[in-house]
Parts: structure tokens; sequence; C-alpha cells
């Protein structure tokens, strides 16, 4: 966020008032690493990590006749990498441990838990006798944050967030600068009483501590509510606020740090100001969208080159971040631009691997980051330097909490005549006890100069009660209260094909009663944006034919895809985690007409490529677990949640074959009998002629359960005819969603659009062709 | 209107009574009204169609026929007008109101089904209380139009796995000989719960004059 002045790129193990000797030899360090290891053949530096002097008095004793070493020690070479690497290691293993106590992170939040530990591994340090590292503000901002904010603008729900924005926009630029002067003038006030030693606290400096401690965190934020699972409308507020706050922390800040030295401002410094907090925000907004977009226009042309298409998402947006610092406008807000306005470009252009890449890789990063930032948090304040004065630290504490609750009821008050959905006041509630303080403010105050700014360890000390207190009560209590008031929680629900439709539908209805009524309102707007999008940006942004297809239509292919791949992820026995029992099939639905002409549907060359690639990797995937080192060949794991569901499927649908096989017949279907399977087999078309429509379906003893590592007979089940009532007695009948149903269904509907493109993609030969044979069959 | 008598204005109170509008947000529609008719008695067809922006709006014939639909004016009657009166028009946009604060939530739960019942009247267009797979159809069709190239096909599938979805959903068990005739009423209620129509489908009424161009929220 703020470019450093410090030389030193890793932690500092050193108190405030730099060692020199240890702070030389680290720079040697930085700057000379490639030749360290040439001349230290022979040195034996010790093996304690922290001792960095030792090895200068080691430098002399060059023996010159010494046998060749086999075997020699050199620690100092790699001891950057090294305790980087047993940080991050040590932050995931403490992330694995909470989770592996369920009842401990149902109670407590993982941001507290970790904070502990940083406690506990900065005590450890310093009982050895070594200072422990700090968080250095360089690593914070260049390193740690970056990830968590591009996680959370790539991700970030578009449609709420544009929805809330004048909300979302109230609480961050008015209520931060009310948290800001009225934390910052009340503890001035307190530092002008008498009985107090802080007399040398300056009104510039109160107001900058208060401008740095009112800022909502995003880290923190996200950390709790990541896990309480409030509704999304209170989610995005309090989360975009900690995200839009940014700006005005950053003028703020160098605002008050610049005329510290001055001593007053005046009025057109605050003029200044207000100009000021324009161009840092809207100009770190425009970075970001300029780089966000020629990310997208760079992902147009990756299709042949589909191993480095992440690699582009991440290249950009930081360098949006970093080039937004250099100008010192908002990083934050261009991390959160760029993010957000690649987002339905570049989804559209990268294929399907890439897109879970993208995802993964930016959840580790940031889980990983969150993490450090917390425990580093921890050790950072047992690192020191502290300054404790009562009446300061309690003040800051009351007067933040006080502010927070104020700004919160009054701008709601004013918000709530311009909504549509009023907030009540447990919204308010939530809204202001969730406004965490975290890493950001503590960072911002370590950048501090302590010439300039003699209570700077004061303000240290402050502030991390403050964010100990926020993440610890407020972050620990936050759960039962949601609980207790019945906040409205998060719903889990699968966005089903209706939703879908009629989103839409509301959407230009409202759009048109807009025009009718004749105000050009919020409908309006987006309608407008969404014809200019149409029309002119996805045709830029986008390659081939994607660009010209309707949000509808592309929803219904991803739908689907994701049911074929759910289809054969679970080896198509079993039953999808969502879908219900029912017996509903096309052919209940289809009135009743003479049947017409299968026709096939047009389906573009490359989605049908993409989908035949995806049946077929995941069809011999299995078999191929073993063999792909190759970083070419990456397998993409596409159905990432519920996956736990279909295995527990799998292995109750193995149990109960083992069963079946042992009797050689079929227990008769519980929802579904003898006659409808007759009869369902009866109308089928395809080439089950060969065998006896009327004799109950028996399995051949040789069927393999889904189970078995040999995939390809995981096919095998549909060839025979005697998959279709054990698939089906397992969940009662049909399965709702459409392409699952396929394979159940015997009616001939010529109409089904899904059906035989799928079928096509399984009988197209690829690679194994000998076994996908089998395939054909398999649909109905 | 300074010209107006006591006339209009009872009229609007009566409407701003029955439909919960604010007398100034009568008045404002009322000035929308007459402006749309060009200073004529009732608004027909072409009036609607003549508003530019409604051109671009692809499912825009079906909006206007929610303005002549007798169903929507609270009457029993199927069928639709030629023309309708300013009561009409106001009792129409009444469905776009936004609720109360501090409403109850029975008071939201009629609300709702208020709101869902205008939609489904939409979607209904022979008036026989279900939505067949033909009406759905056209709807998917009718929201796909602005767009060129997909082809009947892809709306007809999209609409069949809609329709498999709602039958799943609310009627779970069925033979395969029985044949689901389409989405009744309390089926689309239960589909569409999940939406949260009584806080998504409003408009925002000012009580300012809207001749003025404003900007929305």
């Amino acid at each position: 966020m703020f470019i450093c002045f410090f030389k030193n790129f890793f932690f500092t193990r050193t108190t405030p008032l730099t060692n020199p000797q240890i702070s030389g030899k680290t720079r040697d360090l930085a700057t000379l690493p490639p030749l360290h290891w040439m001349q230290s053949n022979e040195e034996t530096p010790p093996i304690a990590f922290s001792k960095p002097n030792n090895g200068d008095e080691k430098n002399g004793n060059k023996t010159t006749k010494k046998s060749f070493p086999v075997l020699s020690l050199n620690y100092e070479n790699v001891r950057l990498p090294f305790e980087i690497s047993l940080w991050v290691l040590l932050a995931s293993l403490m992330k694995l441990g909470f989770h592996l106590m369920p009842r401990l992170s149902s109670i407590v939040p993982e941001s507290c838990l970790l904070i502990v530990v940083g406690l506990l591994v900065g005590g450890l340090i310093k009982l050895v006798g070594k200072a422990p590292p700090v968080l250095e503000s360089n690593i914070f901002f260049f390193y740690l944050l970056p990830p968590i904010i591009l996680d959370a603008g790539y991700f970030l729900p578009i449609r709420q967030f544009t929805e809330n924005l004048g909300t979302i926009l109230m609480f961050a630029v008015v209520g931060t600068l009310w948290n800001a002067f009225f934390v910052g003038g009340l503890l001035y006030g307190v530092c002008q009483l008498e009985g107090t030693n802080l007399a040398g606290v300056n009104l510039l400096s109160c107001l900058l501590f208060g401008s740095v401690i009112s800022a909502v965190d995003p880290v923190a934020v996200l950390a709790v509510f990541e896990e309480i699972h409030i509704n999304e409308l209170l989610h995005i507020l309090v989360f975009g606020e900690s995200l839009l706050n940014d700006a005005v922390t950053v003028v703020l800040y160098h605002l008050f740090e610049e005329f510290t030295n001055a001593g007053t401002i005046t009025v057109t410094d605050g003029f200044l100001g207000i100009v000021c907090f324009l161009v840092v925000s809207l100009g770190g907004i425009v970075v970001g969208a300029i780089y966000g977009i020629l990310a997208a226009f760079t992902s147009r042309f990756t299709s042949h080159t589909r191993v480095i298409e992440p690699l582009f998402i991440f290249v950009y947006s930081y360098m949006a971040y970093l080039s937004a610092e250099v100008f010192h406008l908002s990083g934050i807000m261009a991390l959160i631009a760029c993010g957000a306005v690649m987002r339905p470009y570049v989804e559209a252009n990268i294929s399907h691997k890439s897109h879970t890449t993208i995802k993964y890789f930016l959840k580790m990063w940031s889980s990983v980051s969150d993490t450090l930032i917390f425990i580093f948090l921890g050790v950072s304040t047992v690192a020191g330097p502290h300054e404790w004065n009562w009446i300061f630290v309690v003040a800051t504490l009351v007067f933040c909490l006080v502010a927070r609750v104020l700004g919160v009821i009054g701008l709601t008050f004013v918000i709530n005549k311009f909504r549509i959905v009023k907030l009540t006041s447990k919204d308010q509630f939530i809204i202001a006890y969730g406004g965490l303080r975290g890493a950001i403010a503590f960072s911002l105050v370590y950048l501090l100069n302590p010439k300039h700014f003699p209570m700077r360890n004061m303000f240290l000390t402050a502030i991390i009660t403050v964010i100990f207190f926020t993440v610890f009560v407020q972050g620990m209590t936050i759960r039962p209260l949601v609980d207790l008031l019945a906040v409205k929680k998060k719903q889990e629900t699968k966005r089903s094909i209706n939703e879908e439709i009629h989103t839409q539908f509301l959407d230009h209805l409202l759009t048109g009663i807009e025009d009718i009524c004749g105000h050009y309102g919020h409908h309006h707007w987006k309608d407008k944006l969404n014809r200019f999008n149409k029309k002119y940006v996805k045709k830029c942004l986008i390659a081939g034919e994607r660009s010209k297809e309707p949000q509808l239509i592309a929803f219904y292919h991803k739908m689907e895809m994701k049911q074929a791949i759910e289809l054969v992820e679970s080896g198509g026995g079993s039953k999808l985690p969502s879908a219900m029992p029912s017996t509903v099939s096309m052919q209940n639905i289809q009135p009743k007409k003479p049947p017409q002409d299968r026709a096939l549907p047009q389906l573009s060359k490359a989605r049908e490529e993409e989908i035949r690639k995806i049946l077929r990797t995941n069809l011999q995937r299995t078999r191929q677990r073993l063999r792909s080192y190759n970083r070419h060949t990456l397998i993409a794991d596409p159905f990432e949640d519920g996956l736990d569901e279909i295995l527990i499927k799998r292995k109750k649908m193995k149990e109960l074959e083992k069963k079946m096989n042992n009797y050689l017949t079929v227990p008769a279907p519980p929802a579904d009998s003898p006659s409808v399977a007759r009869a369902r087999l009866a109308s089928d078309p395809q080439a089950w002629g060969l065998k006896s429509v009327t004799e109950i379906p028996t399995i051949k003893v040789e069927l393999v359960s889904p189970q078995n590592p040999e995939s390809v007979k995981v096919v095998d089940e549909f060839s025979k005819k005697g998959s279709q009532p054990k698939g089906s007695e397992e969940e009662g009948g049909l399965t709702m969603r459409v392409p699952s149903s396929e394979k159940q269904r015997k009616d001939k509907t010529p109409d089904e659009e899904p059906q035989p493109r799928f079928m096509r993609c399984l009988s197209d030969p690829g690679p194994a062709a000998e076994d996908e044979d089998e395939d054909e069959p398999f649909l109905p | 209107m300074g010209a107006s008598q006591s006339g209009p204005v009872h009229m609007f109170q009566d409407l701003a009574y029955k439909t919960g509008f604010s007398i100034e947000q009568i008045k404002n529609l009322h000035n929308r009204f007459i402006y749309l008719t060009q200073a004529e008695d009732t608004l027909r067809r072409e009036h609607l169609e003549n508003v530019s922006d409604l051109a671009l709006n692809p499912i825009r014939r079906q909006i206007i026929e929610a303005f002549f639909d007798k169903r929507n004016m609270g009457e029993k009657e199927k069928g639709c007008l030629q023309e309708i009166g300013f009561e009409e028009f106001v009792t129409v946009l009444s469905f776009f109101r936004p609720p109360k604060p501090h409403t109850a939530d029975e008071e939201m739960k009629n609300i709702k089904k208020e709101k869902l019942r205008f939609l489904f009247n939409m979607h209904d267009t022979d008036n026989d209380g279900i939505i067949t797979l033909d009406e759905y159809r056209r709807v998917v069709e009718e929201l796909l139009s602005s767009y060129e190239i997909m082809g009947a096909e892809t709306a007809k599938a999209i609409t069949d796995a809609a329709m498999l979805e709602v039958a799943s959903v609310t009627v779970g068990q069925m033979g395969p000989d029985e044949f689901y005739e389409g989405i009744t009423f309390e089926q689309f209620m239960q589909i569409l719960k999940d939406v949260e129509i009584e806080t998504k489908m409003n408009i925002h009424f000012w009580n300012l004059d809207t001749r003025t161009v404003q900007c929305g929220k």
C-alpha cells in the first residue's frame, strides 16, 4: 500500500533500534546470494538459525590442505527461503490442525486461534533468546495482502454489490470519515486532560491515529464472516465497506502524515484532500479496469496455450496493484476493479481447467496469506515494542466502539430513505458489530516514522489492543449472537434454471415498467450497460462464438456440463446429491404428439470438443491417476463440492451391489415397479433389443462396482441393462436433472438436446476407443 | 395541477387508498399517463408501443399485454381490454410498489402472492390457470429473442429442462403414462419461493416530479 523505505526485504529480527551489525549482515545476504555459495565451501556455520554474527568470524579459517568435504553444512545460503517455507508450513499445519478439531473451531473463529498460535511462537522465540520477527509492512502490503484482495475481488458477487453500491459507499466514505474524526478528536481531548502524561500528542497525530484505526479491515471481516454464513446482503455490506474504505484511509493517512510537520491544516488542504480522495479512488479503479481489460483481451488468444492462462490473470492483477501503488493510488480498489472487470470475459474465454486452477490457486494463496497474517500479528505482539498507557488504550477502545455504533445508526437512518429494502435494526447491529479491525491498521502504524511520531509505540500498543479486542471478543461472540438474533442466514440453494429464467425475466420486466413510468432508475441504467456490453465490449474481449451467447444459454450450458461431469464422476449409478427422488420424466411433460424427427442441435465445435475432452479425461481419470506427472496434462477435478457425498453414495452402492451379486437378482426397486421398468425399457429404441424386455434385468457377477479403479468398467454398468433398476432403486426413481435422467429414461423424446450430445461425446472414439465402444448403449 | 377541481383529487385519494401509493406519487403517475396518451382519456396499446425505450425490450409484448389483462385489475373476469383508464394504469403499476417498511409477515406473504400472481398471469396467456409447455417455451424464446444465433432447439431444451425441474420438485412421483399438464399457480409459487419476489419486484416511485430525469436509488 505504501512504498516503504526499508531496504531489507525480509523480517527484521531486531528490536526497533536497528542493530547495525545484524542488519549489515542481512543486507549482505540480500545482495550477494548468488556468490555466497561459492565462497562457503569450507565454512561450517552454526546450525542455530538465528546467529548471523558467527558466520563472519569463521571466514579467516581457511586450511590449505584439507580433504574434500563429502558432507558439509551450509545453512546461511538457504536461510531466507528456508525460513519463509518454515513459516508457511507452520501456518498450513496450524490450519490443518484446527480443522481436525471441529469442536474447537466451532466455538473459536480461526483467526483467534491463529493469533494465539502466533503469541505462542513469538513467546517461544523470545524464550530462546532471539528477537521475534515483526510483521514487516513491506511484506504485508506486497506479498500477503494482494492474494486476499484478489480472491475477494475476483469472486465478488457483482449483482449484490452494484445493487447496494450506494449504501456501501455511504458506509465506506462517510462512515470512515466520521469514525476517524470522532476517535481522533476525542482522543486529543483526552490527551489534553490533566493527569495523563499525554500532552505530547498533538492533534494531527491523534487524527492520524484515528484515521488508521477507524478503517474496517477486509482480512478480518472475511475471516470471521466466512464462518458464520450470514445472508448475502449483510455480508456484502460489511465486506464491501471494508474494501472501499481503503481509499479514504490512504488519503487521510497521507494528509495527516504530510502535515504533521507543518502543524496545521488550512482550508485549502482540506479541499485538496477531497480532490485527492477522488483521484485516489477513481484513479485506482481506472488503473484496475485498464489491467482488467488487458487481461480479458489477452485471454482471448490463449486457446493454444491453455496451461499459462491462470498466470496471465494473476500477473495482470498483481501489476494493477503495483501500478496503483506507484502513484499512491488505492491498490486495493485497483485490484478489486481488475478482478471484477476481467472476470466475465475471462471466464468465457478460458478453459474449464484453467478456471478451476485459478479458483484453487486464489483460494490457496489467500488462505495461506490470511493464516500468516494472523500468526504474525501474534508474533509481533510479543516482539513489541510496547508502551502501555492505560488511559489512552482504554479510551481508544471505547471511542472506537462508540463511534462505530453511532456512525452505523446515523447513516442507516439516512440511507433507509433511499433504499427499497430497508435495513432493520438487527441488520444495523450486525453491521456495527462486524466492524473488525485487523492487520492493515497495524501495518500502517508500524510504517510511521518514530521521529515524527514519538508516540508511535503507544499507538502500536493501542492498535494491537483494539485488534485483539475486535477479533477475539467480537469474532467469538458474533456467531452466537447471529443465532440468538435469528439473523437470516445464507441460503445454500443451487441456482435452478427456473430461477435463472425468472431473474432474467424480472430484469426485463422491471426495466420495461420503469420505461413506461418514465423515470430512469436502477434497472434502466443496468439495462443500458448490458446492451453496451453486448454490442461492443463482448465482441472485443471474448473469443469466437461465445461472445454472442446470452446469459441464459451460458447458464444452461454450464449447468448441463456440470451435471454431465457429475454423472460421470459419480459412476452414473448413484444419485446426485441434490436431486430429489422423482419419477417424472420428459415423457410426462411432453404432450402426446407423434414422434418427430430427431433434430440434432447445433453445437459449436469448440464446446463439443470441450465436453468430449472433459468426459474422456474423467472416464480415464482413475486409470491415469498415477501416470500424469506431466504438467501439460493436469486433470481437473471439476466437482469440488459434494464429492464426499458422491463417494459415500458410491460406497453404499458398492455394498448394495455386493449384496445383490450374491443373489444374482435385482431386488424389486421400491418406487419403480417392474411394469414401469419394463415399460421404460420397452420404449427404448436403441440397441437393447437383444435382451428380452420381459425379464427383470439381472446383474452379472462380473459387474464391477463404481468404486473399482478400473474406471472403464464404470461405464460397463450402464451397458448392461441390469444397471437401470439398480441405479434407480437407489434413488427411488429417476433423478430430476436432465442429463442424469437421460440415462434412466427410456422414452424417446427426440428433441432432447443434451441427450444426443452426450451420447455423441461418449461414442466419439477417443484415445481408448475400445473401452468406449460399450458406451453407446449407455444412453437410451 | 392548479386547475384541477376536487373531482380528480377525490379520485386520487380513492386510488391512493386502494393501491397504497401516496398522493404525490399518484399525481406524478397521472402526469405520466397524460404524457403517454397525449391528453386522451384512455390508454391504448399503441400509446405504450410508442415508448421508445421499450422497443429494445425483448418482452415488451408481454409487458404491454399485462396492462390490458383483466385479471390484473382485481376482477374475476378473464380476457383483455382494448383500452384502459388511469385507474387501471395505476392498479397495474401498484404491483410494483415496494412494500412499506414494518409490514407484518402475513401482509408480506400476501404481497408476495400478488406479485407472483401478476407474473403468472403474464406467462399464462390463454387464461386457463396453467402454464403449459408451449407457453413457457414462448417465454423463453422471447427472452432469447434479442440474441440472433440461438436456434429454436436451445429454447426448447431449456424449457424442457425447466419444466422437468418444476415437475420433479412439485409433483415428485409420476408414472410414465401420466401427463403433467403444466405449472399451476401453487407450483409456480413453490419453485419461486427462494427468489424473494417481494423485495426484487419493485421499482422506485418518486414523490417528486418524474418528468425530470432522475437516477434511481
